[in-house]
């Protein structure tokens, strides 16, 4: 007994530790970290987020207290009880975190999330901002239908220096479609919905201020939706690895004012007068 | 109360002395898994607009008939190793794995022809699988032609006289992998 | 079964004994380690500081630096190897293949495993394995660059990366060979320890190390196929122009990729990766938590808590692992409903691993601890596995990972999960077993000193990443200074840098023990810990055929520790019960 007794410094070192370890998880997770929120959808995923810190965090500081005083209360010789349990005890105990996380994090999923995720995957709205993004090692070519309000054909065979986003200039609804890199402007409090292609690898659009994040995948066209709710500049950032320039494929979306962003959109030359 | 028992209650269900089906089982789980996971990606594929089905060379038919026939061949082997003709045995396992060679053989045959007619490797969908699949159950007929004739040295220095784990393992094998011939078969002509 | 007429290759080279066999791999995970540890450190030297030039380095290391500058392509490549190596060629190395080997015949009493030749094959089959990997750094255009999970198109065309040339068809073999050798492991251990327990070694006698160990192998077994089929795909797409994973009209560098027929998914891959690569993380981890139940017990004086609903938990931990793995694909581009359907179905494995933590924690009740430096090991990977389970929830719930996917929260849970865990056990199985292996004792000062320098540095660094994570850092970033809205925590990179360099080279300390102790550390009785399972009834260090005398026959369960009056306060498994007075002793 007394060799445990000898152990009490140690003892009180390791909750110590635990106690530092914790506080420092729940400290940090208290602090915010993440860019202000500036689309609609994204309050609901942050939502979800703070649902989980504030649900997860107990459980967390409960599980390290009970260690904690386990270590206390059994760590330092003093005498204990046999520990006799029989199995029917153990399973019932067992039943007690199967039901908790279950909650816990099924709630998350369901009540929390799912609603989110229905808007994020919801079918456009008929009035949303349609623009078509490409990435491509290491850029984002932006599209914009034009007056026209249709995207023109693009095909990968057509691409050149001078035609990146691979435009059919036979197709005439191509004739006025704008192309830009690396920005994209849209209109504040409106719906916009992305096209994201790609053609050489993967790629992911994301934009964090805005919780938007949408792998781009050769071979598959997928869509981004979102309507943005603070004006402002927010990066666009690739968040699948792609190849050397991986880090740099870095662009931003300005979101204006529904004059500003028309005033913007009428400064542009049309793709095929560039040409 | 201690947890012991007396050992007439614990012996072990799965009885420690008796030769090892499972090492034999887990080989054909992992197997089977494998050419499940190519299976499953020649379903998805196949849901492609590009999608046009080949017409496999006849010679495929009639190498899976020498597999059947092989297959019937180790039998007449395990049904000798039984009745005690040790030469009859080994005569059997060495008919068996020769035309498993055979098989083999006649497999690069078929590849030979299908790439005569411009279906190669990378020629399209349907004929990658059947390269793909065909190859790598060409491999494993290859890992049981070396079983079989492992098998046969066995049986010629008489180690089955008295038990044949060792030839009847080998056995499963070979019709295992028999069986994965004729379900590819059908995944890559009705399909 | 004397070993003394084999020559120094077939003893200790080319060795059959399952406890040689063990070691080998344990060393050489141990080498792996230290490349892939080293090359962390480089990462983390672009991380924290991405505008420094390091001349040193790029004299030491003139294929990765240019001007003393790391080029991006190798920090690609170091990256995907670290990733690589530490997950296959390390800590299943060193768990798996290392403990499991030495420690499943010792636990259930056997004299070997099922199947020794094959074992003494699959070792050696890895060693090329380990070579190749490291060897592909020396390719022309480097070694692979595409992340461990080599997702196509960029792991499939060489024109997209120079990471994606020879070196990451090298990738591939080597873990083609990697793959071979654990299937020929893993049927070993199902083998063994299903036909090979000594009498009175039910399953429901078995330590729980045993166990899961078990249960991975299964897991391995049924889940491995599905890479293999993969990586043949793959390096079909590479060298023979098949498109498997590559759809039509690829364009890289302004060329259309012409002679490619197209019509390929590169979601098709990841299906298959992440078919194995969900359970591969729990073939890991099971072990790890499995080791810990048997160090906790030791150390607590106590049976593990709820060892039959430990079991329970760990098989559908197991079963569920197989059927989640879409959870590292929501926002690939997969149907939201079949999205939704793997987030609801991944946020259940939270359910049997809380019992398993729970289990852990209830195991120190009514204990009496005795610490040493393995117990101290199991205790902090307790709190890594709490602290690291927590964080999968956030992950696993589809519409918080649209925010946190691929960004360093990722990076930091599968740190936590994967290494600290992993690590942790590894470090309690060495201290814990060195005498059963080695016939000595590690020195328990050095080993507090290891533990003390490493746990708090790397538990706060793998947290602080999360951190990062929140914060909306991306990962295979080599620099994170491009973007303006990541400079404002930046510091945490050079933060995180720091702790993990002090942690990494309080390693050497633990290494300095280990090798001294080899052949300088105290003398080690056949049971330094008083500790009941079967493996402490045989001399120390085990010699070949595990006992010198018969097998010993199990009468009792794996932590029989002050269950009953036994005046030492633990029994035993291998000892019999004593006889009622009168009755007639029982036959052997």
């Amino acid at each position: 007994m007394s060799e445990t007794r000898r152990q009490t410094p140690e003892i009180v070192a390791l909750i110590t530790l635990f106690l530092g370890i914790t506080a420092f998880t729940v400290a940090g997770f208290a602090m915010d970290w993440m860019p202000p929120v500036a689309s609609q959808h994204g309050v609901g995923v942050d939502r979800v987020i703070h649902y989980l810190l504030h649900a997860t965090g107990p459980i967390l500081v409960l599980g390290a207290c009970v260690l904690m005083w386990f270590l206390w209360r059994y760590g330092r010789g003093r005498p204990t009880q046999a520990p006799h349990t029989s199995s029917r005890v153990e399973f019932w105990w067992s039943i007690a975190p199967v039901i908790g996380m279950m909650a816990v994090t099924e709630v998350g999923v369901v009540v929390k999330g799912l609603p989110v995720w229905e808007e994020i995957y919801a079918e456009p709205p008929a009035d949303a901002v349609r623009i078509d993004v490409t990435a491509q090692q290491f850029e984002w070519l932006v599209r914009y239908p034009g007056p026209d309000g249709k995207f023109g054909r693009v095909a990968g065979d057509l691409v050149e220096n001078t035609n990146p986003a691979g435009l059919d200039p036979k197709d005439s609804a191509s004739h006025d479609d704008i192309v830009v890199r690396n920005q994209i402007h849209v209109p504040l409090g409106q719906p916009v919905y992305i096209t994201l292609r790609g053609r050489d690898v993967l790629h992911s659009f994301s934009v964090p201020a805005l919780r938007v994040k949408q792998d781009v995948v050769p071979g598959i066209l997928n869509k981004v939706l979102f309507v943005a709710t603070k004006p402002g500049r927010y990066e666009i950032a690739c968040t699948q690895v792609c190849g050397m320039g991986h880090y740099r494929m870095h662009g931003a979306v300005y979101v204006d004012s529904p004059a500003d962003y028309a005033a913007w959109l009428k400064q542009q030359t049309a793709w095929l007068q560039q040409q | 109360m201690p947890a012991s028992m007396t050992l007439e209650q614990s012996t072990s269900s799965w009885g420690g002395r008796r030769p090892y089906p499972i090492g034999l089982g887990v080989v054909l789980v992992t197997v089977a898994m494998l050419f499940s996971a190519f299976v499953a990606a020649l379903l998805v594929r196949r849901t492609g607009a590009d999608w046009t089905g080949i017409e496999l060379p006849p010679l495929v038919w009639a190498n899976t008939g020498i597999l059947l026939v092989s297959s019937a061949a180790v039998e007449f082997a395990r049904r000798a190793v039984r009745r005690g003709s040790t030469e009859t045995a080994v005569r059997w396992l060495g008919v068996a794995a020769t035309l498993g060679l055979l098989f083999l053989a006649g497999q690069l045959a078929a590849w030979h022809e299908l790439t005569a007619q411009g279906l190669a490797l990378a020629s399209g969908p349907h004929a990658a699988f059947f390269y793909l699949l065909s190859g790598t159950h060409g491999a494993h007929v290859l890992a049981g032609v070396v079983a079989l004739f492992w098998a046969r040295a066995r049986a010629a220095r008489g180690a089955y006289r008295s038990q044949a784990s060792g030839l009847t393992h080998a056995a499963i094998f070979w019709h295992f992998v028999g069986g994965v011939w004729l379900l590819l078969l059908a995944v890559l002509t009705t399909l | 079964m004397s070993e003394t007429h084999t020559g120094f290759w077939r003893r200790y080279v080319f060795s059959t004994d399952h406890k040689t066999i063990g070691k080998q791999y344990y060393f050489t995970a141990m080498v792996m380690a230290l490349f892939a540890a080293a090359w962390s450190m480089l990462l983390r030297l672009q991380l924290a500081w991405p505008q420094q030039t390091w001349p040193v380095l790029g004299k030491l290391f003139p294929g990765l630096y240019q001007d003393g500058v790391l080029l991006p392509e190798r920090y690609l490549s170091l990256v995907t190897m670290h990733g690589t190596v530490m997950i296959f060629f390390v800590i299943s190395l060193a768990l798996v293949s290392g403990f499991g080997n030495f420690i499943i015949p010792l636990q259930i009493g056997a004299r070997d495993m099922a199947y020794p030749f094959l074992n003494m094959l699959s070792y050696w089959t890895v060693v090329p394995a380990c070579l190749i990997m490291l060897g592909s750094f020396f390719a022309p255009d480097g070694a692979a660059g595409s992340g461990w999970t080599a997702y196509p198109p960029l792991s499939a065309l060489s024109e997209a990366a120079p990471g994606s040339g020879l070196g990451q068809t090298l990738w591939i073999l080597a873990m083609a060979l990697w793959i071979a050798s654990f299937t020929m492991g893993g049927l070993n251990f199902i083998t063994t320890i299903l036909n090979l327990r000594t009498r009175g070694m039910s399953m429901r006698r078995m330590p729980l190390t045993v166990w899961t160990l078990f249960i991975a192998s299964i897991l391995g077994v049924l889940c491995f196929p599905a890479l293999t089929a993969a990586a043949i795909m793959l390096l079909l797409d590479r060298v023979g122009a098949t498109s498997f994973f590559l759809p039509s009209g690829l364009v890289v560098g302004g060329q259309l990729l012409s002679y490619r027929g197209g019509g390929g998914s590169p979601l098709l891959f990841q299906h298959l990766f992440w078919f194995l690569g969900h359970p591969e993380v729990y073939v890991l981890v099971l072990p790890a938590l499995g080791i810990i139940f048997d160090v906790v017990a030791v150390g607590g004086r106590r049976p593990v808590f709820g060892y039959r609903t430990s079991i329970g938990a760990l098989i559908v931990v197991a079963v569920l692992s197989m059927i989640v793995w879409g959870h590292h694909m929501f926002v690939s581009g997969m149907s939201p409903y079949v999205g939704e359907y793997f987030s609801v179905a991944t946020v259940t494995i939270t359910a049997p691993f809380a019992v398993l933590a729970m289990n852990l924690v209830a195991s120190l009740w009514r204990a009496e601890i005795r610490l040493n430096t393995a117990l101290l090991f199991a205790l902090a990977l307790i709190a890594a596995v709490g602290i690291g389970g927590i964080g999968g929830i956030f992950l696993a719930t589809a519409t918080s990972d649209i925010y946190l996917h691929n960004s360093y929260f990722v990076v930091g849970h599968f740190h936590l999960m994967i290494a600290v865990v992993t690590f942790f056990a590894i470090f309690a199985g060495t201290y814990h077993w060195f005498p059963k292996m080695f016939g000595r004792q590690m020195n328990e000062t050095l080993g507090r000193l290891h533990f003390w320098l490493t746990v708090p540095a790397v538990i706060v660094g793998f947290v602080a990443m999360h951190l990062l994570g929140m914060g909306g850092e991306q990962r295979h970033l080599y620099d994170p200074t491009v973007y303006q809205f990541l400079r404002p925590i930046q510091w945490l990179n050079v933060f995180i840098s720091i702790v993990l360099a002090l942690a990494a080279a309080a390693q050497f300390i633990f290494l300095g023990n280990l090798f001294y102790s080899l052949v300088r550390g105290p003398v080690a009785a056949s049971n330094p810990w008083a500790a009941t399972t079967l493996e402490w009834s045989t001399p120390s260090p085990a010699p070949h055929g595990n006992w010198p005398g018969e097998l010993p026959v199990a009468y009792r369960g794996p932590y029989e520790y002050r269950v009953d009056d036994s005046p030492e306060g633990y029994t035993p498994q291998h000892l019999p019960p004593s006889p009622a007075p009168g009755a007639v002793p029982v036959p052997v």
